[in-house]
């Protein structure tokens, strides 16, 4: 028992983490009806974006946050460019082809980005510069660090901000229009392509922002790290619930708490015959026992089976 | 005798009460008609019937027998056979493999006769192809066979339809609105049509908006309103009834 | 019409076609010997092997619609059931005639634990379920080394036993008019053979009561139910079928290479062998095969860029490994927004994707 404060506190901050990039994920979702296979190579640039700064700027005198900070401002922007071009090159043409025209190109874009950076940065992991505060704190015999508390709270007050987004303005309105029925809200005079954009455009920016504390919190980042990051955030998205934004950020957390305690209990659980080796086990095992039992997920509405 | 009832059949979707305790029942060899305005619950009664959904409450009795829970290929296979409202057809492969695609029900190839192509696997395509032809001759669109079923005219793919559920061999028709978009020569064969169908020994239930063929055609009608009967009888009863005037033209005229 | 369709209709040109063809295929790998180099017979036999994995897959994807991304995994269970009875890992080594069959079973078996409980969900959905049972399966087989050896972990599994029928080994090299018959050689034959029974059994399969079923539940699985087909069992069936062809497949390749590896059963694999069936043309079998060979024979003349690269600029820009992947990548892109039915499409499946330019089909009746 001594470990599960520690896990559960790991969980939260691993699960923050998923709830963003799992917001991207039901945000396209809800709106086109596609998994955006992509998604998880655009956390992947935002991290190496950002560490490319990073890496260029931590030799000079400016502080570690500054950096941080510098190499934020440089990620979100290109995260959300690459988002955007993502839609209108590889999904706007395919709107309404048969499902499996855009889930071919997606991961098409996937593979594409992948070796892209492969071929950019190198097959190497690359290093986090210990630029950010790391003393831990402790509470009940439990660590944790200055680093972990930013990410919690950062990752709350983003989620905060794109539900007051989504449901207190204009905009957020034309969005749930949108998800609601793309043919009617462009009726009504909403812009249909351009919330289309928007919505590849924020969830990109949220994927950024991910990305970069993904790669400070574990202090690297590598070519292959989006896939398997993208694929455990669809599952909190799927988990939560997809289309429901409150869903993938609860889906996301509970999916950090699950992996966390998951990797720690698995060794005496089963008698030491599994190992934490088997940690991204669970994130599928989750996937396919919640779109088997329970496809609506914990907060959604029944969409998983053919109609 | 009795060849399909339904007992207080009830189906709620979300909120909203599709169904109310709807009981009918529709009598071997007759032509049944099931009418009522927009929304009052009749492709709704087709879809919790052929195991689409499954009903809150209530059940249906086919030819004796209850069923109950039953998924839709059981139901096909109890014999009812049903169109669709929005036109199901396999668009991308022709009429006749459409219908070939009916005989599936009634016939048993498996992978082992698919490989082996062996005699009786042989005989039973032949059969299946010739059994196809003589549907689309019987409906009247034969000489298109070999088009592709979305390139076929709009009543031609109503008939390909009717067709196609007819080579599941079922006692049962189930048309949901087979008239509709039909102009007045169409509609004129299309009862022709029904009336052979039922002359050959299946029974017709059908939901339909257009009255001249309502009139014409059916032996009896069962009219839903907001999800109960109210009303059944003849076309000529049901015609003078002040329940089924009022839901139809809103009270001025009762 | 179709040049298919054309043999179809003249039985003595027919003939004639298959007779060269017979003769070409049975000198090829002389011919690629002998002008390419023997890596290149290696790579007919990788070729002849892939192309039954690929129609494997193809009856999921190609005839009953259902996305598996996660195909990968009943190559890998064909290939640990053949390693491990016939290696030195249990030291048990059974013959050849048990060995293929117990792979199909067992592979078919997964089939139908991993489809019975997803094969009722939607489209992305499955595809995403099945590639996370492509990388579970390929998970456990990497770590079932601790406690107890099944596997040999990362390690993998060596000196697998060669395929021996009747006592003649494919792996050692045997003369016969008066020329050399090599492994690799040996091996091309057999593949060939048993990639002939495939493509029969893939044409039987489509133009038949069964493959009609897979059609309709492609095109409209509600109206398919409503007309009596048991959708589940039907979607089973082609599932387990796929499964099973990747069992066999699986066992061969762990013969052929006499050594298999976690590393060879990647989620890139899964996508790989989809991309041949996608861009080749889906539920075409033509298409498959061609899908095949270009995405196998490809990647090899790439490795020529190198050396390219070297001569005209005088170093090398980028690692031909490295392009391959995002050559693949682009492709599918390029593929799916410009051929969506892929470069040789059945005829239905280009229907399916150009509502508005189709192509016009004489008799209607698919090739």
């Amino acid at each position: 028992m001594d470990i599960f404060l520690q896990q559960i506190i790991n969980g939260i901050v691993l699960g923050s983490v998923y709830a963003l990039v799992a917001l991207g994920y039901t945000m396209v979702y809800g709106i086109l009806g596609l998994i955006n296979f992509a998604h998880g190579e655009v956390v992947m640039i935002g991290a190496m974006v950002a560490l490319a700064v990073i890496n260029a700027l931590s030799g000079t005198a400016l502080p570690g946050p500054v950096i941080v900070l510098l190499g934020l401002l440089v990620a979100v922007p290109a995260c959300m460019a690459l988002g955007y071009g993502i839609e209108r090159v590889a999904y706007r043409p395919l709107r309404h082809a048969p499902r499996l025209a855009p889930l071919i190109t997606a991961i098409g874009v996937s593979i594409v980005l992948q070796n892209s950076a492969m071929i950019i940065w190198g097959r190497e992991y690359i290093t986090f510069p210990p630029l950010l505060p790391s003393k831990p704190h402790f509470i009940a015999g439990a660590a944790i660090s200055d680093l972990q508390i930013f990410i919690v709270l950062l990752a709350a007050l983003i989620m905060v901000a794109l539900l007051i987004l989504v449901h207190h303005t204009r905009l957020g309105r034309a969005m749930r229009a949108t998800a609601q029925s793309a043919e009617v809200a462009g009726l009504m005079g909403v812009n249909v392509n351009t919330i289309i954009s928007i919505t590849f455009i924020v969830g990109s920016a949220l994927a950024a922002l991910a990305g970069v504390l993904v790669s400070a919190y574990y202090g690297l980042a590598h070519y292959y790290m989006g896939f398997l990051l993208g694929l455990k955030a669809f599952t909190a998205a799927v988990l939560g619930g997809i289309g429901n934004l409150g869903g993938a950020m609860l889906g996301g957390l509970l999916l950090g708490i699950i992996e966390s305690l998951g990797a720690g209990y698995i060794g005496p659980l089963t008698g030491g015959y599994l190992g934490s080796n088997y940690q991204d086990v669970f994130a599928f095992f989750v996937l396919i026992l919640v779109l088997v039992f329970r496809p609506s997920g914990l907060l959604g509405e029944r969409i998983a089976e053919r109609t | 005798m009795t060849l399909l009832e339904a007992r207080g059949v009830s189906k709620h979707f979300g909120g909203l009460l599709a169904l109310d305790a709807v009981s009918l029942s529709v009598q071997n060899g007759e032509i049944y008609g099931l009418i009522g305005p927009n929304g009052a619950g009749k492709t709704s009664l087709f879809n919790v019937l052929t195991g689409l959904y499954s009903p809150d409450s209530g059940d249906f009795f086919f030819d004796g027998e209850k069923l109950v829970a039953t998924k839709p290929h059981v139901v096909a296979e109890r014999g009812i056979a049903r169109t669709f409202q929005n036109i199901r057809l396999f668009g991308n492969m022709s009429a006749l493999e459409n219908v070939m695609v009916g005989r599936h029900l009634r016939t048993h190839a498996g992978v082992i006769g698919a490989v082996l192509r062996n005699a009786r696997t042989r005989a039973e395509e032949a059969s299946i192809r010739s059994r196809a032809l003589e549907l689309l001759q019987y409906v009247g669109i034969a000489a298109h066979a070999n088009s592709l079923a979305s390139h076929l005219s709009y009543g031609d793919q109503r008939r390909l339809e009717i067709s196609r559920a007819l080579s599941t061999e079922p006692k049962l028709l189930a048309l949901d609105e087979p008239a509709a978009g039909m102009n007045a020569t169409e509609t004129a064969e299309l009862q022709k049509l029904l009336e052979t169908i039922r002359h050959d020994g299946v029974t017709v239930l059908l939901i339909e908006h257009d009255v001249k063929l309502v009139m014409g055609l059916c032996d009896r009608v069962a009219v839903l309103d907001y999800g109960k009967k109210i009303a059944e009888g003849t076309p000529q009863q049901v015609q003078h009834d002040p329940a089924v005037i009022e839901a139809y033209l809103g009270g001025a005229l009762a | 019409m179709s040049g298919l369709g054309k043999l179809k209709r003249n039985p003595r040109a027919a003939w004639v076609a298959f007779a060269l063809l017979a003769i070409l295929l049975a000198l090829l790998p002389f011919l690629a010997g002998s002008l390419l180099g023997r890596s290149w017979v290696r790579i007919l036999d990788f070729v002849l092997l892939y192309i039954m994995l690929a129609l494997g897959l193809n009856i999921v994807v190609g005839f009953a619609g259902l996305l598996d991304l996660g195909y990968v995994a009943f190559f890998a269970v064909g290939a640990y059931m053949y390693a491990l009875l016939a290696s030195p890992q249990f030291g048990i080594h059974l013959p050849f005639w048990a060995l293929l069959p117990l792979g199909a079973g067992v592979s078919c078996i997964f089939g139908v634990l991993i489809g019975a409980p997803t094969l009722r969900l939607r489209g992305d959905y499955l595809a995403i379920v099945t590639l996370g049972f492509g990388e579970i399966i390929r998970i456990f087989l990497n770590n079932l080394d601790a406690p107890v050896n099944i596997t040999n972990g990362p390690q993998g599994i060596n000196n697998i036993d060669p395929v021996s029928i009747g006592g003649f080994s494919f792996y050692q090299t045997h003369r016969l008019f008066d020329v050399n018959f090599s492994s690799v050689y040996n091996y091309y034959y057999l593949f060939l053979a048993l990639t002939t029974l495939v493509i029969f059994v893939s044409m039987r399969l489509q133009d038949s009561r069964i493959g009609r079923a897979w059609a309709a539940v492609r095109e409209d699985e509600v109206a398919a139910k409503a007309m009596g087909i048991n959708t589940r069992n039907i979607k089973l069936l082609a599932f387990a079928m796929g499964a099973s062809f990747g069992g066999v497949s699986g066992g061969l390749f762990s013969a052929f290479q006499g050594f298999i590896s976690p590393e060879s059963f990647t989620l890139i694999e899964s996508i790989m062998i989809l991309c041949m069936v996608v861009l080749g043309g889906m539920g075409n079998i033509a298409g498959v095969v061609l899908g095949v060979v270009l995405l196998v024979v490809l990647p090899e003349a790439l490795r020529y860029i190198g050396p390219a690269e070297q001569a005209l600029l005088g170093r090398v820009f980028v690692d031909p490994d490295d392009l391959r992947m995002l050559i693949f990548g682009l492709a599918l892109i390029l593929v799916m927004l410009f051929r969506p039915a892929g470069l040789l499409p059945s005829t239905i499946r280009k229907r399916e994707f150009a509502a508005e330019d189709e192509a016009e089909s004489q008799d209607g009746i698919p090739t």
